[in-house]
C-alpha cells in the first residue's frame, strides 16, 4: 500500500488508470459474473493482470521475442510483456511489404538447388549464444521443407544468410547453436536415401530399412560475423529425428536429439511408427565429433547445395553453390554417439539450466522421464548397454534414469526452465502447462491454456541462466479466444507470469500464422546495437547514385539502366522517355537520407513484383519489363513528408524499335536544377 | 460498492485538487482490491511496472521553456570564429559535401526547390544558426522561430543527413563563399 500511493504521487494519471483496471477486474470477481465465454478466462486470470502487461505509450518493452511463423515461412518479432506486434521478417518467403524476395538484392536469397523456393515451413528460431547465454548477435532459424538454415542479424532485423542442407529431408529437427556458437546443428526429420552422389536415390520405397538415412549437419559458424559454413555431417540410422538441444556445464560437449521411427517404417507411420515401446534419444558428443573430423576420419561425396549470403555494404546477395561435403560415420567413430532409450514418439528434449538434467518429453507418453548426465557417464564407463543399433551402443534405461514424472498431463511436448528449480511442461493433449521441481520430479502447479498448446518458451529458458518471470505458451488453436474471422483463425500465444509460486494467466495475442517455437532476449542486449540508418558513404552497390548529379538513365541493348535517388520528397530523375516496349528497365533507387527511419518506397504501374522498399542510405533494385506503350506514373509508397503524395514521377514507354531516344530530368531545365545538368 | 465510491468521489470533486483525489481514490480502490482478492494476488503489479521496458532512455526531451532568442538558433554550436577571409581548402571540402547531402533540395542562387535558395543565407542567418539547422533540423523547426517559419513556408522537414559539427562548419564556408562570389 505505501508503495502504491508514492507511485501515485509521482504518477498519478498512470495510478489512476492502474486503479481503474484493478477496481474493474476486482468488481468482475466479486459479483462473480461470468462474462459469457469468458468463464474459464475470469478463473485462471489474475486480477492485475492488464496492468502487468500494460506497456504506456512512449514506453518500450521490457523483452524482444521472436516467434516462428510456421507455414509463412517468417518470424515475427513481439514485445513482452505487451505482446504488441513489432515486425515481421521475412526469411523464407518473398515479403511484398518491403521486396524482400521481389527486387534483384534479395532474390538470390531464395535460390536453393531446387531453383527458386520463396517460401518454406520455418519452426525452429535459436538465438546465437556466447558462455551459454543469450548475447543478442544473431537469430538462427530452420526451412523446414526445402532443408535451409538461415542467420537473421539482430542489428537490422534482416536475413543476411541461407545455407541449403544436403542429405536432409525436412530439416526439423534445427538448428541447435551450441554454447559459444561453434557450431549450428541440424538434423534430418525424414531420412532419405542417399545415393552417394549429392542427391536422393531412385529406390523402391519397401526398401527403407536397408536404403535410408539421417544426417546431421555441424555448421561452423565465424566468431566475428557469424557466416556460416558447412563443415560435416554425420551420417545416422534411418528413423526420423526431431528435435535438438544441447547440454551446459557440465554437458556442454554433448548434444542431443530425439528420434521416432526407430521401428523404420516407411507407411502408415502414424501406426507404423509407433510399435516399439520405446524410441531412442541420440546423444553425440560434438567436440569428439569435431576431432574426429580433424583427425581425418571423414569421407567425402558429392553435393550439390545453395549457400546464399547478404553483403551488407552492397545491400546485394549472392549465391555460391557448393559441390562436395564431408561426413563420419558413427560406427567407426567410438565414444562419438549413444542411443538412449525414451519413451515412444518422443518429441522436447530439453537440458536444464545446470547442464546436468535432459528431459524427454513423449507425446504417447504417461510420464516424462529424466535423465541423469552424471548417470549417463557412468553407464558409458561401465559399459551398461542394451545391445546396439547400426554400430551405435544403446544405454540400459534404468542406468541413465534419474528418475520419472508421474501423471503430468496428457501429451507432454516440450519443457523450459526457470532457473530456480523449476521445470514447465506444455501438455498437447490436456491443453495445460505443468510446473514441477527438478529436485523431487513432483507436479506444483498446472494452469489451463486455450488450446492445444505445442511448445512453450520461457525468456533464457533453455539456456544456463533463464530470465524466468514469464512463459509464453504457443497454441495450435484458437477456437473461441478472438472476434471469429471465418474457418481460419488467428493462432494464438499466451503470456504467463512465473515470478510467484502459481502461474497466473496475463495476456492472450494472436500469432501471424502458426507459432511453432520462440526465443526472447532482454530488449537491453539488442536494442542499443540496432542499426538506424546505413551509411551512405559505405553503400558500395554497383548502381549507387550517391548524389543527384551521379543519376542517369542508360540503355545497353534492350536493358534500360536507371539510377535514381530518393529524398523528401522527390526522385531524381522524375521524368524519363525512351524506354520501349519489351525492355528490360532495372530502377536502381538510392534513398539519399540519412535520418533513423525514412525509408522510401518505390512503384511503377504495372510492374509484376513488389514494390521496393529502401533503407536510408541504401540502393534496391525494381525489375520491370514494360508490355503495353503509353505512359506509367511511378511513386513513392512509404509516407516520407507533408509533400509525400507528390513523390511522384513518369515514364513514357514507347513502341519496339520507335525513334524516341533517352532522356531524363528533374523539374524544369531552365531552373538550372543540381542533378539536371547530366541530362544531355 | 460503485455508489460508495461514487459520493466520495463526488465529495472530493468539489473540495480537492486532482493528484489529492487520484491518491485517496487509490487508497480507496486498494482496500477494496485486498478486501476483496483471495489473498494470491499479492500482485506484482507494482514492481512489474517498474521494471516493465527499457523505457526512459529513449524518452523524448522534457519540453523546455524557449530561450529568448539570440539568432544563433538551438542546437550543438554556441560560438563560430569565422575568418575576414575565405578558407578555401575548407569550402572545397564543404561543396563536396553540399554536392552530397544538400543539393537534392536546395539551389545555390535564390531559387526555393524543395527548401530555400541559399543565395545571401550567410547574410541573413547568424553563423551558428546556419550551422545548427544542418546539423539539428527537427529540434529547429520545432522550437527555433524562424525555422518555424520556414516549416511553414515550405512544408517539408529539413532532411537530418547526420552532419557532424566538423563538415557543418566546411559547408558554412562554402556558403559563405557562395555569397560573397555574388
Amino acid at each position: 500500500m505505501e508503495t502504491l500511493i508514492n507511485k501515485l504521487k509521482t504518477a498519478a494519471p498512470k495510478a489512476a488508470l492502474l486503479m481503474a483496471l484493478a477496481t474493474g477486474a476486482v468488481l468482475q470477481s466479486c459479483t462473480k459474473s461470468d462474462g459469457g465465454n469468458g468463464g474459464a478466462t475470469a478463473d485462471a486470470l489474475s486480477s492485475d493482470a492488464a496492468s502487468a502487461v500494460y506497456v504506456a505509450p512512449g514506453k518500450h518493452d521490457e523483452l524482444y521475442s521472436f516467434l516462428s511463423g510456421g507455414f509463412n515461412g517468417q518470424v515475427s518479432v513481439y514485445g513482452l510483456p505487451s505482446g504488441r506486434l513489432l515486425k515481421i521478417i521475412p526469411v523464407f518467403s518473398q515479403h511484398a511489404e518491403n521486396g524482400y524476395g521481389y527486387n534483384e538484392e534479395t532474390k538470390a536469397m531464395l535460390q536453393t538447388s531446387h531453383g527458386f523456393v520463396p517460401w518454406d515451413d520455418l519452426h525452429h528460431p535459436k538465438l546465437s549464444r556466447t558462455d551459454g547465454q543469450t548475447d543478442g548477435r544473431w537469430l538462427f532459424v530452420n526451412g523446414n521443407n526445402t532443408p535451409r538454415v538461415a542467420r537473421v542479424d539482430l542489428k537490422t532485423f534482416e536475413t543476411v544468410e541461407i545455407m541449403e542442407i544436403p542429405n536432409s529431408a525436412g530439416n526439423h529437427c534445427s538448428p541447435y547453436p551450441t554454447n559459444n556458437n561453434e557450431y549450428v546443428i541440424a538434423g534430418t526429420r525424414f531420412s532419405v536415401p542417399l545415393d552417394m552422389k549429392g542427391s536422393t536415390g531412385d529406390v523402391a520405397l519397401d526398401k527403407y530399412e536397408e536404403e535410408f538415412r539421417g544426417s546431421i549437419s555441424f555448421i561452423k559458424v565465424d566468431p566475428k560475423e557469424g557466416d556460416m559454413e558447412l563443415d560435416f555431417q554425420i551420417l545416422v540410422p534411418g528413423f526420423d529425428y526431431d528435435l535438438a538441444n544441447g547440454g551446459k556445464g557440465p554437458s556442454e560437449d554433448w548434444v542431443f536429439f530425439t528420434t521416432y521411427n526407430s521401428e523404420k517404417s516407411g507407411t502408415l507411420k502414424e501406426i507404423g511408427a509407433s510399435q516399439n515401446d520405446k524410441d531412442y534419444l541420440a546423444a553425440i558428443n560434438w567436440k569428439l565429433a569435431a576431432k574426429y573430423a580433424k583427425e581425418g576420419k571423414l569421407h567425402e561425396m558429392p553435393a550439390n547445395y545453395y549457400h546464399n549470403k547478404l553483403d551488407k555494404n552492397t545491400h546485394t546477395a549472392k549465391s555460391t553453390v557448393k559441390k562436395k561435403v564431408r561426413y563420419l560415420l558413427p560406427e567407426e567413430c567410438p565414444g562419438m554417439m549413444y542411443l538412449l532409450p525414451a519413451p515412444k514418439s518422443p518429441h522436447g528434449i530439453d537440458v536444464d539450466p545446470s547442464g546436468e538434467f535432459m528431459v524427454v518429453s513423449g507425446k504417447l507418453a504417461s510420464a516424462i522421464p529424466v535423465f541423469s548426465f552424471a548417470k549417463m557417464q557412468d553407464a558409458i564407463k561401465n559399459k551398461q548397454f542394451d545391445g546396439e543399433k547400426n554400430g551405435i551402443p544403446v544405454l540400459k534405461y534404468e542406468s541413465v534414469l534419474k528418475g520419472e514424472v508421474k501423471e503430468p498431463g496428457l501429451g507432454p511436448l516440450h519443457t523450459e526452465f526457470d532457473g530456480k528449480g523449476n521445470a514447465y511442461t506444455s501438455m498437447f493433449v490436456s491443453s495445460e502447462v505443468v510446473k514441477w521441481k527438478l529436485k523431487d520430479l513432483k507436479v506444483v502447479d498446472r494452469i489451463p491454456v486455450y488450446y492445444s498448446v505445442g511448445h512453450l518458451m520461457i525468456p533464457g529458458g533453455d539456456t544456463k541462466e533463464p530470465h524466468g518471470k514469464y512463459l509464453v505458451a504457443m497454441n495450435k488453436i484458437t477456437k473461441d479466444r478472438y472476434l471469429p474471422t471465418g474457418p481460419e483463425l488467428a493462432h494464438s500465444a499466451q503470456l504467463i507470469d512465473i515470478s510467484g509460486e502459481k502461474m497466473k494467466m496475463l495476456l492472450d495475442f494472436p500469432t501471424v500464422a502458426e507459432p511453432h517455437y520462440a526465443q526472447a532476449i532482454v530488449a537491453s542486449k539488442v536494442a542499443p546495437n540496432s542499426v538506424k540508418f546505413h551509411k551512405l558513404d559505405e553503400n558500395k552497390h554497383p548502381q549507387a547514385a550517391k548524389k543527384e548529379s551521379e543519376a542517369n538513365v542508360t540503355r545497353k541493348g534492350n536493358k534500360v539502366i536507371v539510377k535514381m535517388t530518393s529524398i523528401r520528397s522527390h526522385f531524381t530523375p522524375d521524368n524519363i522517355e525512351g524506354v520501349q516496349v519489351g525492355d528490360t528497365v532495372l530502377f536502381h533507387v538510392t534513398n539519399l537520407e540519412q535520418d533513423w527511419d525514412v525509408p522510401h518506397g518505390f512503384a511503377v504501374m504495372g510492374a509484376n513484383t513488389a514494390e521496393t522498399l529502401i533503407m536510408p542510405g541504401a540502393t534496391q533494385t525494381l525489375r520491370w519489363v514494360p508490355k503495353k506503350a503509353g505512359v506509367y506514373p511511378m511513386y513513392c509508397t512509404d509516407f516520407c513528408s507533408a509533400l509525400h503524395q507528390e513523390m511522384q514521377g513518369y515514364v513514357r514507354v514507347s513502341p519496339k524499335g520507335s525513334n524516341v531516344p533517352i532522356k531524363f530530368s528533374t523539374g524544369k531545365k531552365k531552373q538550372n536544377i543540381p542533378g539536371v545538368a547530366s541530362a544531355k | 460498492m460503485k455508489t460508495q465510491i461514487k459520493q466520495v468521489r463526488t465529495t472530493l470533486t468539489a473540495t480537492l485538487l486532482k493528484p489529492v483525489q487520484l491518491g485517496i481514490m487509490a487508497l480507496l480502490c486498494g482496500t477494496i482490491l485486498f478486501g476483496c482478492s483471495s489473498g494470491d494476488n499479492e500482485s506484482n503489479s507494482t514492481e512489474a511496472q517498474e521494471e516493465t521496458g527499457i523505457a526512459g532512455q529513449e524518452e523524448a526531451p522534457a519540453e523546455e521553456a524557449p530561450a529568448a532568442d539570440n539568432g544563433k538558433g538551438i542546437g550543438p554550436v554556441t560560438t563560430v570564429e569565422v575568418g575576414a577571409e575565405i578558407d578555401d581548402a575548407l569550402a572545397t571540402t564543404g561543396q563536396s559535401l553540399f554536392e552530397g547531402k544538400c543539393s537534392a533540395c536546395h539551389q545555390l542562387s535564390d531559387q526555393k526547390v524543395v527548401g530555400p535558395g541559399l543565395a545571401g543565407v550567410t547574410e541573413r542567418r547568424k553563423p551558428e544558426w546556419i550551422m545548427n539547422m544542418i546539423i539539428n533540423p527537427e529540434e529547429m523547426t520545432k522550437k527555433d522561430p524562424e525555422a518555424k517559419k520556414l516549416l511553414a513556408e515550405h512544408l517539408t522537414q529539413m532532411t537530418n543527413q547526420n552532419v557532424n559539427e566538423q563538415d557543418a562548419r566546411a559547408i558554412l564556408e562554402f556558403l559563405r563563399k557562395n555569397d560573397k562570389a555574388s
